[in-house]
């Protein structure tokens, strides 16, 4: 990170943070909570997406599984949201990684029905498996956070900050991938996976262990998202969630962190702006998303960095050393 | 003893002989060229040599080692690194991440290390970044280091792959056409890059066309015709070789000359 992009994060973190101080309605506080989430989610996608270059449709099933493991878990053991969640992350993680398995040698549209296949079996079985899904009902009255006793809800605005604390760490986690030989690994085998593997990159590896980490954060938004709705339903992830965490990373910009917070908000916040176009407001939408990708293929925040490489701060270089006198990239 | 010995290698591609029962051999820090027309099998043996494919018949020993039908990852290890005919880079990524990635292998820290940033994370990071910095400084590179790969000119994109394939540790390099698409002065500076790499102790092998670098660098010259050897020794020899220049030097009487 340059010392620009530090300041626009801080900023932006320090406004988050005394947002509610204003007095946020319950109906903002739950609108930009789900603008964290799919931030989160645009984040998670962006991993298997946005650096690796395979297509996902069906990441609202691992979403969905996130939620379900979490919720059950509140539900019938009555545990800690944290411990529900992590156990959300895993189970997501697990299910992330042995769907991962079959599917490293396919790519491009072959992934893209896969993955939306899948997305469609984990649907089906949620209606189906009554007995503990309780089909078609969903789970309800999913309980609330609760910390020592002190229950997070929207009237305290403990909800937002969970979400926002979450929606940080997910940041300063893709940053620490982005900016390492995982985010370089994957970058390169966007770009030409033969090559990359000349390079001595294990292609398959990589590909795994990106849909894991990747499956893994997406159970993590499912389990805020169970908790903080306190009701979910086989709905909740149906084939319109997973085009839109896909609309986010492709509409904030592949490969870039900001883009998501950016595609989130937007894509979201939408819909409900649009309100006042009634039922047009889908086709507004649309015709949006159709203008943008016309004249900025790359995204909003996506593209080639018209600034120069940013080195570690780690990584000491002698004064007067290439990064000064050298030239940024771009065109 | 040989760097490289290949021999009886062939490779077929259903009924077609993409390669058959080739022999050859590459000393430490010669530079060998494999010459012959579109299609005879050069770069066929190029994947073979990197595990690309497998072969179907023989033996490759690198360093004293079997190599045939390893793991791409693992041939990478034991020090064989190459260039493409069609440029391979990684187009959306600096000068410096193409390098980087070369190191690859050499930067071992797991998923642990990079999340918590461990010193193990700091300490690989750290020499990659320098080392990368030295390649690209001992290529002249100095003001591409921030460029994307893909907006570099043509003749230092050439010039990044084989920097790329350095980084990898390689002791032999394969570089597959380099000259292609060059003009004359770029394959004039090419070739004193290339000689300057076998004076920094790399032993490379050349799949080339352009006869100006071939006869001018290679200390020996292999010929390749419908993917068998039909002739091997020393440039001057090569240029003389009725059966190459049949095969390959005599469709017109401007190559044969050169």
């Amino acid at each position: 990170m340059d010392k620009r992009d530090k300041i626009i994060w801080l900023v932006l973190l320090a406004a988050l943070i005394v947002l509610p101080a204003v007095g946020l309605s319950r109906y903002l506080q739950r609108v930009i909570s789900l603008i964290f989430i799919y931030s989160m989610l645009g984040l998670s996608l962006n991993i298997v997406t946005g650096y690796m270059g395979q297509i996902s449709l069906g990441h609202a099933a691992f979403y969905a599984i996130g939620a379900y493991t979490s919720g059950l878990l509140s539900e019938h053991f009555g545990l800690n949201f944290l411990l529900t969640c992590v156990c959300g992350i895993i189970m997501a993680g697990i299910i992330g990684w042995l769907f991962s398995i079959p599917t490293t040698k396919l790519s491009g549209t072959y992934l893209a029905i896969i993955t939306m296949g899948f997305g469609e079996i984990v649907k089906v079985v949620i209606v189906n498996w009554e007995s503990l899904t309780h089909g078609t009902y969903g789970l309800q009255r999913i309980a609330k956070p609760e910390f020592f006793g002190f229950q997070l809800n929207t009237t305290n605005n403990g909800l937002y900050y969970l979400c926002l604390i979450f929606l940080v760490i997910f940041v300063l986690l893709c940053i620490a991938i982005e900016r390492s030989k995982l985010g370089r690994s994957l970058r390169a085998i966007k770009d030409d996976p033969l090559a990359a593997s000349l390079m001595g990159v294990e292609i398959n590896h990589y590909k795994r262990m990106a849909f894991t980490i990747s499956t893994a954060m997406a159970g993590c938004c499912g389990a805020l998202y169970a908790h903080l709705s306190g009701y979910v339903d086989a709905n909740s992830f149906n084939s319109d969630v997973s085009t839109l965490i896909l609309s986010i990373v492709i509409f904030g910009g592949m490969g870039s962190i900001k883009g998501m917070l950016l595609g989130a908000a937007v894509l979201v916040s939408f819909p409900e702006v649009l309100r006042f176009v009634a039922v047009y407001r889908f086709v507004v939408y649309g015709l949006i998303l159709i203008v943008m990708m016309v004249f900025r293929t790359d995204g909003i925040l996506g593209g080639p960095s018209k600034r120069p490489y940013v080195f570690p701060r780690f990584v000491k270089l002698e004064k007067g050393e290439v990064t000064k006198n050298g030239t940024a990239g771009g065109k | 003893m040989a760097l490289l010995e290949v021999s009886n290698v062939s490779k077929q591609f259903g009924g077609l002989a993409a390669v058959s029962n080739v022999d050859f051999h590459v000393n430490q820090g010669e530079i060998v060229s494999i010459i012959g027309p579109n299609g005879a099998g050069k770069t066929t043996i190029f994947n073979l040599l990197t595990g690309v494919y497998d072969v179907t018949e023989g033996k490759i020993v690198f360093d004293g080692k079997e190599i045939q039908n390893k793991k791409v990852q693992h041939i990478v290890n034991a020090g064989i690194a190459r260039t493409f005919q069609n440029i391979r880079l990684f187009k959306n990524m600096r000068t410096i991440e193409n390098v980087m990635v070369g190191f690859h292998q050499n930067t071992r820290y797991n998923i642990f290390d990079l999340i918590f940033r461990t010193p193990r994370f700091r300490k690989y990071e750290k020499e990659a970044h320098i080392k990368a910095l030295e390649v690209l400084h001992s290529l002249g590179f100095e003001k591409y280091i921030h460029t994307y790969a893909g907006n570099l000119p043509y003749g230092e994109q050439r010039k990044l792959e084989i920097a790329r394939a350095i980084a990898t540790g390689a002791k032999l390099l394969l570089l597959d056409e380099p000259a292609a698409g060059m003009n004359p002065q770029e394959s004039e500076e090419l070739l004193e890059f290339i000689l300057g790499l076998k004076d920094q102790g790399f032993t490379i092998i050349l799949i080339e066309h352009d006869m100006s670098v071939v006869m001018n660098i290679s200390d020996r010259i292999y010929v390749l015709d419908h993917g068998k050897m039909i002739a091997d020794g020393l440039p001057e020899e090569i240029a003389s070789n009725q059966m190459v220049i049949e095969a390959y030097l005599g469709k017109s009487e401007d190559d044969a000359a050169d």
